[in-house]
């Protein structure tokens, strides 16, 4: 069993580092890794899902006005304010419909490789998506929950930005804009937060995500 | 008086190394199959044109050299045995006064590379399983 021979007189000669490897499984690392970074050099896949962002979008516009209705108002419990109650359930709602959309979006590339790239985003976003539950308990039960909108966009576009720094550019420019919309939500007026937040979750997605689904499919 | 030959053969022990468990099932046949991979994919630069296609609906012959960092002429090359395979489609145009040239990945592109890559795990599975 030998492995197959390369052309010598149409390839490129190999390099140094791409002189085959003895074994064949070691060869066949060094193609799936060689496709996989072609894959990704050629930016113009996004795992992040066009459509799914824009769906996002509107249910995050229904939730700020929703929670336009409950200001002052109590919304559980737990005494938490009637906004924030509101924005809690949006956010496992994001979460499903952006899953559901990008699980949709490597499946109708018909390629198991396209994981990968979808895999670096999910794992770039969560942790400043947890840094930002565990601070959003801490911050309500110290009575600063006028905070969140801005600590909410802040964080969700550090995510977006450090999830999107392998991927097109326009995630990272959402990333970005993210973070300058919870920039201001931080120093702006607390009556601020519920119109920003539909601004960023809602507005951002929307658009964002409507020239992801028109430049880059899904 | 014993030949040179036969006395290597009766001193020298012949110890058999110990036989590597066999892979089984797809592991197994992607090892046997290895040397009828799909050469027009295994080739480096094909390999490169196809697994960009696959995530590009069109790349121009510019962009393809670019992003290969190779030459007019082995872009030219491989696309071409591509295009005869019936991996590529190709267009020809002209956008404004200049000319494009825009490849696309065919459905039997697609397929191969699939093919090629079920290959690859697999081989990659057989060498876990040994």
């Amino acid at each position: 069993m030998s492995w197959p021979e390369r052309e010598p007189t149409e390839g490129t000669p190999l390099k140094g580092h791409e002189r085959p490897l003895r074994t064949l499984h070691g060869q066949a690392m060094e193609n799936l890794r060689f496709i996989r970074e072609t894959m990704e050099r050629s930016a113009s896949f996004t795992a992040v899902p066009g459509k799914g962002s824009v769906l996002i979008g509107v249910t995050a516009l229904v939730a700020a006005i929703w929670a336009g209705r409950m200001d002052g108002r109590e919304g559980g419990a737990g005494g938490w304010p009637g906004w924030l109650v509101v924005w809690s359930w949006e956010l496992p709602l994001a979460l499903a419909i952006g899953g559901i959309a990008m699980k949709r979006k490597a499946r109708a590339t018909s390629l198991k490789l396209l994981s990968g790239p979808g895999r670096k985003f999910t794992l770039s976003l969560a942790p400043p998506l947890l840094a930002g539950a565990i601070l959003s308990l801490a911050l309500t039960r110290a009575g600063q929950a006028e905070v969140l909108p801005g600590l909410w966009l802040l964080l969700y576009g550090a995510g977006v930005v450090t999830g999107g720094s392998f991927s097109v550019r326009v995630v990272p420019m959402m990333g970005m804009a993210f973070m300058g919309l919870g920039a201001l939500a931080l120093f702006a007026p607390g009556s601020w937060g519920n119109l920003l937040m539909a601004l960023g979750f809602g507005g951002l997605h929307i658009g964002f995500g409507w020239v992801i689904a028109r430049r880059y499919g899904g | 008086m014993a030949s040179r030959a036969q006395m290597e053969q009766t001193t020298v022990p012949t110890v058999e190394p110990p036989r590597p468990e066999r892979p089984r099932g797809a592991a197994r046949r992607a090892v046997e199959t290895a040397p009828q991979l799909d050469s027009l994919i295994h080739e480096r630069i094909r390999l490169g044109i196809v697994s960009a296609l696959a995530v590009n609906e069109t790349l121009t012959f510019t962009e393809l050299r670019e992003l290969l960092k190779t030459t007019d002429g082995n872009i030219s090359v491989h696309a071409r045995r591509l295009e005869e395979a019936g991996y590529l489609d190709c267009t020809k145009a002209f956008e404004g006064r200049v000319p494009r040239t825009r490849y696309r990945l065919s459905v039997t592109g697609r397929q191969a590379l699939e093919r090629y890559l079920d290959h690859m795990e697999a081989l990659i599975q057989a060498a876990r399983l040994r």
